[in-house]
């Protein structure tokens, strides 16, 4: 299944994530995850979040360039080597890595490993075939994050 | 197809010894006036010592420098009682110059925007919107009058408040705009807004001009719209629209010379330069009666286009404007026109519709960072493409203005666009 992510182009200054996150908490819009990667003067901030078409509707409203890209969410057992076996697989498959991050869910048992890769199709293909379990973004709206700030 | 077919399309001695005529009574009225009166006697010159057009070249150029300083009557050749309206410039450096009409020379005029819009297929039938402030700016009254005598509905729409616009185009079925390129770019994100599609009008042709702009900047609009974009160049001291404009060939805009002297300067020597070369557009009014104007220096970089023109109009067609010969930026020695960096931005696929060039100060060194919008269907949520634009920019403003400028990526739509000119140069540079 793929999933959807949120990349919104933001210039790289003091207040650009606070617009952002403004906005998705006004709309009680739930962010799972996050990543921003940075060029010089800009950069893209990525989001998972509960509802991804209504976070778009919203961001776009206000002026923002945002996008919906189709990312793999792979469901990890949340242990030793439970990334290893996935970037392994993906390694021996050559599916190239464009951009990752993740998050660990609440049962602390499993995480959410959010990869962008070139040719989403196929790669999720191949790791399913291989026993991964992915999330579309509808199950991602289900999953409850891991609350760090319980400890 | 032609308006005034006779004169749109004398022959070049015809038109010689006609624009001959006309100048004689011109420096008979100019000499009536303080500013050439003073001038005349000045130089030793009787107004019938201009026997050939080349006597013309007797006259010094008139820089705008001296409307303001002979403000406001010093170049009235008429009695005030003679005087019906007048119009200013849109400068914003220093006291406007302001231009006296008789109700000769608002028919003149009127003919002239008449001949310009017949020419581009404007006919009775059409429904004409004019989307320019009306008052003391002239590209409101000018286009409206020129319209009327054509027999179009005339809607004198004004300038800004897009959302009327858009809902006046709709209702009256427009088929002929005029407007100025930055708002017609403005307009098109007004339609995305209310998600209506920009090519979904009756509109077939627009009149774009009062601020210079790329052949590029034109398609654009041609392509957002579906229609036809004529360029159209006046400037108040010489009526205003009218001048020049361009026919259904879109290559160079005549300038009509039965009603102005047409000469290209160098701007260093102010010598004329032969047809072709490079310089600045030097105009005489031919036609005027409250306030003639010899020789008059207009700032505005151009060159004749050598050659005929298959239209058939013999009046010689000026290039698009160049730049000013005021709006130039030098960084590091370099020449730069705003122009220059518009052209070569609207050809890299992926940048948006508005840029600001920002021109900084460090030490002694000078640094021109381009802040540029990002088009909305390129952004695709990967950085790496966004960087490859932005290297791509880098590289081709540093190939035609030989400075590595710094190129900022920004946010479609974030970059000041006032609903009237476009301000593309903030200068922070402090001497």
């Amino acid at each position: 299944m793929i999933a959807s992510q949120l990349s919104i182009f933001a210039e790289n200054k003091p207040g650009k994530l606070a617009a952002v996150t403004e906005i998705l908490a006004k709309r009680k819009i739930n962010i799972r995850a996050t990543a921003i990667s940075t060029s010089d003067t800009f950069g893209v901030i990525h989001l998972i979040v509960d509802d991804p078409e209504k976070a778009l509707a919203a961001l776009t409203k206000a002026g923002m360039l945002v996008k919906i890209r189709p990312v793999l969410a792979v469901l990890l057992d949340d242990r030793p080597g439970g990334l290893d076996k996935l970037a392994q697989l993906m390694a021996r498959e050559g599916i190239n890595v464009n951009n990752a991050y993740g998050f660990v869910l609440e049962n602390r048992v499993s995480a959410v490993f959010v990869v962008d890769v070139d040719d989403p199709e196929r790669a999720v293909k191949i790791i399913e075939k291989k026993g991964f379990k992915t999330l579309d973004a509808e199950a991602l709206a289900a999953v409850e994050p891991f609350h760090y700030m319980q400890y | 197809m032609y308006w005034e077919k006779d004169i749109e399309t004398m022959s070049r001695d015809n038109l010689a010894a006609l624009q001959l005529e006309h100048l004689r009574r011109t420096i008979v009225r100019a000499a009536k006036s303080f500013y050439y009166g003073e001038l005349f006697k000045k130089i030793g010159l009787a107004p019938e010592d201009v026997r050939s057009l080349a006597d013309l070249e007797k006259i010094p150029p008139t820089p705008k420098e001296a409307l303001r300083e002979h403000w406001p009557y010093g170049f009235v050749a008429v009695s005030r009682d003679e005087l019906v309206r007048l119009h200013s410039s849109s400068g914003t450096t220093g006291r406007a110059t302001v231009i006296f009409h008789t109700a000769g020379d608002l028919n003149e005029w009127t003919n002239l925007l008449s001949r310009c819009m017949y020419m581009s297929g404007m006919r009775k039938s059409d429904v004409f919107q004019n989307m320019m402030s009306y008052g003391l700016f002239t590209g409101g009254l000018g286009f409206h009058y020129g319209a009327e005598r054509i027999g179009a509905l005339v809607i004198p729409a004004g300038a800004g408040n897009s959302k009327r616009q858009i809902q006046l185009l709709k209702d009256f079925e427009t088929t002929v705009i005029h407007i100025i390129p930055s708002y017609a770019l403005h307009l098109s994100t007004v339609f995305e807004e209310l998600q209506m599609d920009p090519k979904d009008t009756r509109i077939r042709i627009a009149y774009v001009g009062a601020e210079p702009h790329s052949e590029k900047m034109r398609q654009k609009i041609e392509a957002i719209y579906g229609f036809k974009a004529y360029n159209s160049y006046g400037l108040s001291e010489m009526n205003g629209p009218g001048v020049a404009f361009e026919c259904p060939v879109q290559d160079g805009l005549h300038i009509w010379e039965d009603n102005f002297i047409v000469e290209i300067l160098d701007p260093a020597t102010l010598q004329p330069v032969p047809d072709g070369e490079e310089g600045e557009l030097a105009l005489t009014t031919l036609r005027r009666e409250g306030m003639p104007i010899l020789r008059y220096r207009t700032k505005d970089l151009t060159r004749i286009i050598p050659g005929d023109c298959p239209c058939g109009r013999t009046h010689r067609r000026i290039e698009r404007i160049k730049g000013r010969t005021d709006d130039m930026m030098i960084l590091k020695g370099v020449n730069i026109f705003p122009i220059q960096i518009e052209k070569k931005l609207m050809d890299i696929p992926g940048v948006g519709k508005n840029f600001l060039i920002i021109l900084d100060r460090e030490g002694f060194n000078d640094h021109m960072t381009v802040k540029v919008e990002v088009e909305r269907q390129f952004f695709d949520g990967d950085l790496k493409h966004l960087e490859q634009l932005r290297k791509r920019i880098v590289e081709e403003l540093r190939s035609d203005i030989l400075i590595t400028p710094k190129v900022d990526l920004v946010t479609p739509e974030s970059l000041p666009q006032s609903e009237g000119k476009a301000k593309r140069v903030i200068d922070n540079r402090k001497d």
